[in-house]
C-alpha cells in the first residue's frame, strides 16, 4: 500500500490485479472509495479485503460512498463484494451509497434487485434444531414404508411365481441364463481364490493351536466341519451380495430413473415379474453351486497347509476330514446357501425399484443392497443355526 | 455479412472434421461466432448439431481441425489452457444435469467455491443474484428433484452462470417444455444477452424460437455433413430457395422431397 499526499488531503491508493481503489474523504462526514479498472472474479477476493482494510475509524464519519465513475470490468462477483460491503458497513453504523454506475457495467444491476438480495443475506437461515418426537416419528414412518414395501415386494413376488407355475413360457428364460452368467459363472474365480484363502488361513490358525497338543490331524476335521457348516456359504454369500445384490440394484435403479420401469409398467408389463424374477432366481439357482465349488476349494487349501506345514500326507488328511464330516454338514450349508441367495437377490431388486428419480438415490439404494444383504445372510445363519441345533 | 464481419468473432471453427471411429458426422466444417450475438444452430435430428456442440466445448475431440475460443484453440490446449478456457464459457445441458445429491444453492456454489477465494458471504450473495436472475429466488434450499422441468433449466442456465462466462452454450434448451416455459427460457437468454453481453450459441430445432431470439442462423445437414445456409432467420425462410431450408421452415415432412433435386450445390446465404 502506496501513501501519498494529493493536495492538502491524504490519499490511500491500492493497487489489486487490476483493480485501483482511493479513499478520498469527501467533506466531514463522508469518505468515498473510487474504484477503477477491473473488479472480476478473478481479483474480488482481494479488492473486498482491500476496502475492508481501508475503512475509515474516524468516528465523525457516518457515510460511505462507492463511486463506480472509473469501472471498466464488474462482473457478478464485483457486485457481490458490493452488496456484502454495504451489509458490512451498515453493521459498523455507516450510511452506504453507490454512486455514478457506468451503462457498461449496470447489466447486473438491471437483472438482479440488490436490496432484496441484501436483505435475503442478512436474514440468516434458520437453523435446523434437533427435535427427539419428530426424529422418532421420522423414524417410525420409514419403518412402517420400509415394512409396507417389503410386504408389497414378497407379494408380488409371490404372484409371479405362481403365474411363472401356471405359465412356464412366459418366464423370460433368456435373462435367466444371461444371469446365470454374470452371478455365477463370472464369480466363479473369486469365490474359488477367497475360499482357497480362508481354507489356508483357517488350517494356519487351526494348526498353531493343535500342534501343542499333538493333534495335528484334527486340523482336517476343524477345516472341513466349519467350511462346510459356516464359512463356505457365509463367504459365498457375501461375495454375490458384493455383486450380484449391488448390480441388481444399480441395473433396475438406472432403470427407474431413465423411466424405464415405467415403460414396462404401460406396456402392461409386471416390472417384478419381468425383472426381479429371472434375478432372484437365477441367483437362487447358482448360490448353492458356487457354495460347493467354496466348500472343495477351502478343503483343498486346508490339505495345502496340512501337507507344507504340518506334515500330513494327503490321504491321512483327505481319509480324515471324510470321517468327520457328515453328509448333513454338506447339506445344511447347501439348504443356507439357497436362502441366503434369495435374501440378497431379493432385497437388490427390492432397492433397485425403490430407487428415486436421481443419480444420488441409486448409488444410496446400491448400498443399501450390499448393507442390508450381508445382514440379512447373519441375521438368517443365526436362525438356521438354532433350528439345526434343535433339530 | 459486411456488418457482420467487422465485429470481432469469439469462436472460430476452423476446418473441423467430426466423427466417431470410421463414422464421420460433419466434414470440413468453419464458421465464426462474433462477440455478443446470438447464433443459433440449427438441423434435422441426426444433422450433427449436438455433436458440433461437444465439439466446441472440448468434450470430444475433432479428427481434424481446430476450435478457437476467445483466441484460443481448444482442440490443442493442455489440461491448464483447457481449464482457463472453460472458465469463460457456461454450458446448459439438454436435461439440465444439475447435480440431484446437491441443492441448488450448493449446485450454484460449487464453481464459485472450487474456482475462487472469496468468502462464504459473497458467494452466498453471488449464489442468490445467479437465482434471481433466472426468477428462482427462495428456491436455494430446494433439491433438483424438487423442482418441473423448466425450473430444473432455469436453476441449470443459473449454474452456467456462476462464473459470468463469456459465451453461453444451449443444448436443445426448449426441449421437453411446455411453449410458455420455452418463452421464458428464450426471453431469459435475451435479457442476459442485451444486459450482460454476453455470447449465446444455441442448438435447437425449435421454430418459435428460432424466429425470436436468434441473429444468426447456421443449418447443418446430415448428407452434406455441414453447414447448407447461413444467414437471419426470417430472411433464409422467405430467399433460401434450398428444399432442405424450406422443408425445415415450413415443417414439411421431406419423406416426399427426398426425391426433388431441387438443392443448392452452394451453402445459401441470406444475412
Amino acid at each position: 500500500m502506496r501513501l501519498f499526499f494529493l493536495g492538502r488531503k491524504r490519499v490511500n491508493l491500492n493497487n489489486t490485479d487490476g483493480a485501483q481503489i482511493r479513499l478520498v474523504p469527501a467533506g466531514r462526514k463522508k469518505s468515498t472509495f473510487f474504484i477503477s479498472g477491473s473488479v472480476t472474479v478473478d481479483n474480488s477476493a482481494s479488492v473486498r479485503e482491500e476496502i475492508l482494510s481501508l475503512v475509515p475509524t474516524d468516528i465523525t464519519i457516518s457515510m460511505v460512498e462507492f463511486d463506480l465513475k472509473d469501472v471498466v470490468v464488474m462482473d457478478s462477483a464485483g457486485v457481490a463484494i458490493l452488496v456484502d460491503l454495504r451489509k458490512h458497513l451498515k453493521e459498523r453504523g455507516f450510511d452506504c451509497k453507490i454512486i455514478n454506475v457506468p451503462p457498461r457495467i449496470s447489466g447486473f444491476l438491471t437483472l438482479v434487485d440488490t436490496d432484496s438480495l441484501l436483505e435475503l443475506a442478512e436474514t440468516k437461515k434458520p437453523e435446523k434444531k434437533f427435535n427427539l418426537i419428530l426424529f422418532l416419528g421420522e423414524v417410525t414412518l420409514e419403518a412402517l414404508e420400509e415394512c409396507r414395501s417389503v410386504v408389497t415386494f414378497l407379494g408380488e413376488m409371490v404372484i409371479a411365481l405362481v403365474s411363472l407355475l401356471r405359465h412356464p413360457k412366459k418366464m423370460r428364460w433368456d435373462d435367466f441364463f444371461l444371469f446365470i452368467e454374470r452371478a455365477g459363472t463370472d464369480a466363479l474365480p473369486i469365490v474359488a481364490l477367497l475360499s482357497l484363502l480362508m481354507g489356508l488361513i483357517m488350517a494356519f490358525q487351526a494348526a498353531v493351536q493343535l500342534r501343542q497338543f499333538g493333534a495335528n490331524i484334527f486340523v482336517a476335521d476343524l477345516v472341513g466341519i466349519s467350511i462346510l457348516r459356516e464359512l463356505g456359504p457365509l463367504l459365498t454369500a457375501i461375495i454375490i451380495a458384493g455383486r450380484s445384490g449391488a448390480s441388481f440394484a444399480a441395473e433396475i435403479g438406472t432403470m427407474k430413473v431413465s423411466e424405464e420401469v415405467d415403460a414396462l409398467t404401460t406396456m402392461g408389463f409386471e416390472p417384478v415379474s419381468f425383472l426381479a424374477l429371472p434375478r432372484i432366481l437365477a441367483a437362487t439357482f447358482v448360490g448353492p453351486f458356487l457354495t460347493l465349488v467354496g466348500d472343495f476349494v477351502g478343503i483343498l487349501g486346508g490339505l495345502i497347509v496340512g501337507m507344507i506345514s504340518l506334515d500330513l500326507s494327503a490321504t491321512a488328511y483327505l481319509e480324515e476330514t471324510y470321517t468327520a464330516i457328515t453328509f448333513f454338514d454338506l447339506f445344511s450349508g447347501l439348504i443356507k446357501s439357497v436362502a441366503f441367495a434369495v435374501l440378497i437377490a431379493g432385497v437388490g431388486c427390492l432397492r433397485g425399484f425403490q430407487v428415486e428419480r436421481s443419480a444420488d438415490s441409486v448409488g444410496k439404494k446400491t448400498t443399501s443392497a450390499v448393507v442390508s444383504g450381508i445382514f440379512l445372510i447373519v441375521f438368517a445363519d443365526a436362525i438356521f443355526t438354532i433350528i439345526f441345533h434343535y433339530f | 455479412m459486411e456488418e457482420a464481419k467487422e465485429r470481432e468473432p469469439i469462436i472460430e471453427v476452423k476446418n473441423l472434421t467430426a466423427g466417431f471411429g470410421e463414422e464421420i458426422i460433419l466434414k470440413d466444417v468453419s464458421f465464426s461466432v462474433y462477440q455478443g450475438e446470438i447464433f443459433v444452430i440449427i438441423g434435422a435430428s441426426g444433422c450433427g448439431k449436438s455433436t458440433l456442440l461437444k465439439h466446441i466445448v472440448g468434450l470430444y475431440d475433432p479428427v481434424a481441425g481446430n476450435v478457437y475460443i476467445d483466441g484460443d484453440d481448444i482442440t490443442t490446449a493442455d489440461d491448464i489452457e483447457l481449464s482457463r478456457i472453460l472458465r469463460k464459457i457456461g454450458v446448459l445441458f439438454q436435461s439440465g444435469a444439475l447435480f440431484s445429491s446437491m441443492t441448488l444453492w450448493e449446485n450454484i456454489a460449487l464453481p464459485l467455491q472450487e474456482y475462487t477465494t472469496l468468502p462464504e458471504d459473497v458467494i452466498d450473495i453471488m449464489v442468490r443474484m445467479k437465482l434471481q436472475m433466472v426468477h428462482l429466488e427462495g428456491y436455494e434450499e430446494k433439491y433438483p428433484s424438487e423442482l418441473s422441468g423448466g425450473m430444473q433449466k432455469r436453476a441449470a442456465l443459473a449454474r452456467a452462470m456462476a462464473l459470468d462466462p463469456k459465451i453461453l452454450f444451449f443444448d436443445e434448451p426448449s426441449a421437453g417444455l411446455d411453449p410458455v416455459t420455452a418463452a421464458e427460457i428464450d426471453l431469459l437468454v435475451k435479457q442476459i444477452n442485451t444486459s450482460l453481453g454476453t455470447t449465446m450459441v444455441i442448438v435447437t430445432h425449435e421454430l418459435a424460437s428460432i424466429f425470436t431470439i436468434a441473429q444468426r442462423v447456421i443449418m447443418l445437414d446430415r448428407e452434406e455433413k455441414g453447414i447448407i445456409a447461413t444467414g437471419t432467420p426470417h430472411k433464409l425462410k422467405e430467399k433460401c430457395q434450398d428444399v432442405r431450408v424450406q422443408n425445415f421452415f415450413n415443417r414439411k415432412p421431406a419423406l416426399s422431397a427426398v426425391k426433388e433435386k431441387r438443392r443448392a450445390a452452394q451453402p445459401c446465404l441470406a444475412e
